[in-house]
């Protein structure tokens, strides 16, 4: 099975996530979230756009570029693993890459704590990734704590986006 | 739940008011009891030299909010005085302020000699007849005159209650602007109530925590300036900030100076591990105080420097322990229903005091330092993050509202629960650490 085609049925189940990222990372593409059904994947994509599979911005619009996580919790989920391995395929086919793994906590939780617990969801990813045979040299994280949600509300539907690890790609090794 | 409340209330620490002026001196005594705020009259200062007259006035202005702001004082308005105060020499017409049921008098005087102030006070116990204490002056340049206002309000607090006051004290804190989903962050520094609010950083990288040192010369704090969470140091003075903890991959946060001001405490995250270490400042040698698989962090020295109490859910959730300095074995002194989290010693040493999380609600309590007698002060959607008054009387705290327009602000509440305030802020507020009383 293709590398492409693999990414596509696991953007299928991760749909969600990938569609609810409307936050400062955005930058990164084109803002659009229709990477799954322009069709346009058998052309030659524009490089860099989100059609383009070895762009970051397909790297967090198709393969998905966040975890989430239960209340309190730190431990991967089984769409949070499933998400995990297309990011270690990603990652393996584009070896230019550096990725910094963000960890965050909803705002239920004192600072300090939250900030500890941010970076062990981080660290879970990371580890994960590392696992699955991603070079540990590639992979740093920083945990935000409960200081950059990107849902606002005090509620569990908020509450359930901010629980999130993100995996921000960046140019690195060799470009 | 109710018991809980009935401890509460009946655990308050409040003055009671002794028989004044007939049986002894004038005096506030703050412990357990019922509270009847005291009654006093501060008329305008006297001014003693041409166009002083304005600044006579603020300063018995500041003088009166610092002493009504505690609780513990209620102000006479100033309509129902049948003498004035014209004169700082004359005797007082004490039957004048009897009549009102002004139990404490304070007068001042000021003389403006181009920038330099000097302010003069006395207090008098009215009932008794006599002065209390005896008068004070103060000196310094105009443009710090809220500080010798706070100095005249420290001098009448201590008098009447034997406590040390904590009027001239400033708060470093950091300052909030914008949407909950793009919050701007810097640090700040004002005095206790809000006035003269200064920045020390800018808002072009997260900044947290920002933890006083014990003479108020610097601050720690936690920056995101690197791209990553790390320990900061500045001069309040000259604004000048340098790195102290920048290990490469590490985190390291909640940052606190030891009573010495030459140690500083701190959490440091290593892989998905957080664990408290303790660094000299000059030398930067650091050691590791826990090592534990859980999260150790928001540690705080006790006065004498001899021990830390932290939080850490080694249990499974966080809860309070105190270990011995240099670390060692730690005793769990949480044990009530929900979580406990950042707590911080008290400066005489009797009290701890920590954020609560318990059925979806925040509060501010303080706990005995052998985890007994756990009160309760507040209660939210969102308290956390206590810091203690000079005289560890007061509590500041961070209350930060519900929903999308969510905001935080600075609030403080004595320890008995009473008088809880917002304190005034320019905009959002949060992290407040509050220093010393200054020289």
């Amino acid at each position: 099975m293709s590398r492409i085609s693999t990414a596509l049925m696991l953007s299928a189940a991760l749909a969600v996530s990938a569609c609810a990222n409307a936050d400062r990372f955005n930058g990164m593409g084109d803002g659009s979230n229709a990477g799954l059904n322009n069709g346009s994947l058998s052309n030659a994509p524009v490089p860099g756009s989100a059609q383009d599979p070895r762009s970051p911005a397909y790297f967090q619009q198709t393969v998905g570029d966040r975890v989430l996580f239960l209340i309190d919790q730190s431990t991967l989920t089984p769409e949070g693993r499933a998400t995990l391995d297309g990011q270690a395929q990603w990652l393996q086919t584009n070896s230019d890459y550096l990725a910094v793994i963000e960890g965050h906590a909803d705002e239920q939780g004192t600072r300090e704590y939250n900030l500890a617990l941010g970076a062990r969801r981080a660290s879970a990813v990371q580890q994960y990734l590392i696992s699955k045979g991603i070079s540990p040299s590639r992979l740093k994280f920083v945990s935000y704590g409960k200081e950059r949600p990107i849902a606002i509300c005090s509620e569990e539907a908020c509450y359930a986006k901010n629980r999130r690890a993100v995996t921000i790609i960046s140019a690195g090794l060799t470009s | 739940m109710m018991t809980r409340l009935l401890a509460l209330i009946s655990a308050l620490f409040m003055l009671s008011l002794p028989a004044l002026a007939q049986d002894g001196p004038l005096r506030i005594e703050i412990t357990e009891g019922v509270v009847e705020p005291l009654p006093y009259a501060v008329p305008d200062f006297v001014s003693e030299s041409a166009g002083g007259s304005e600044m006579a006035a603020q300063l018995a202005r500041v003088v009166a909010d610092d002493l009504t702001g505690t609780g513990l004082f209620r102000e006479i308005p100033r309509d129902a005085f049948i003498s004035q105060i014209t004169s700082f020499a004359s005797p007082v017409q004490f039957a004048d302020w009897k009549a009102i049921n002004a139990q404490a008098l304070i007068t001042g005087a000021v003389t403006v000699n181009g920038d330099q102030l000097v302010v003069k006070f006395r207090v008098y116990d009215v009932f008794a007849g006599t002065e209390l204490g005896s008068g004070l002056q103060f000196a310094g340049t105009t443009d710090g005159w809220r500080r010798m206002a706070h100095k005249v309000s420290d001098a009448v607090y201590s008098r009447i209650t034997g406590e040390g006051g904590y009027f001239d004290s400033r708060v470093v804190f950091v300052s909030e602007t914008g949407p909950k989903d793009d919050r701007r962050k810097r640090l700040g520094i004002m005095d206790y109530d809000g006035a003269n609010v200064q920045y020390l950083t800018d808002s072009s990288s997260i900044v947290l925590a920002p933890r006083f040192s014990p003479t108020g010369d610097r601050v720690l704090y936690t920056s995101y300036e690197t791209g990553f969470p790390r320990i900061h140091i500045i001069n309040v003075g000259n604004v000048q900030s340098t790195i102290l903890e920048n290990r490469e991959g590490d985190m390291s946060f909640a940052p606190r100076f030891a009573p010495n001001g030459e140690t500083v405490i701190y959490s440091l995250t290593q892989g998905a591990n957080t664990d408290i270490f303790s660094m000299d400042v000059n030398s930067r040698q650091t050691s590791q105080l826990t090592s534990a698989p859980s999260i150790e962090t928001a540690p705080s020295y006790s006065p004498d420097g001899n021990r830390i109490v932290f939080e850490s859910d080694r249990s499974g959730t966080q809860q309070l322990y105190i270990m011995p300095t240099g670390g060692g074995e730690a005793q769990r002194i949480s044990f009530g229903p929900g979580r406990y989290g950042t707590p911080v010693w008290s400066p005489r040493g009797d009290l701890i005091a920590f954020t609560k999380q318990n059925a979806g609600r925040f509060h501010i309590g303080v706990m005995r330092t052998d985890g007994s007698e756990e009160r309760l002060l507040t209660a939210s959607f969102l308290d956390e993050g206590p810091t203690w008054a000079p005289n560890g009387r007061v509590i500041m705290f961070t209350r930060e509202t519900q929903g999308e327009a969510g905001e935080a602000s600075l609030y403080s509440v004595d320890i008995s629960g009473r008088n809880l305030k917002k304190v005034r802020t320019p905009g959002g507020a949060s992290d407040p650490s509050w220093g010393p009383l200054q020289p």
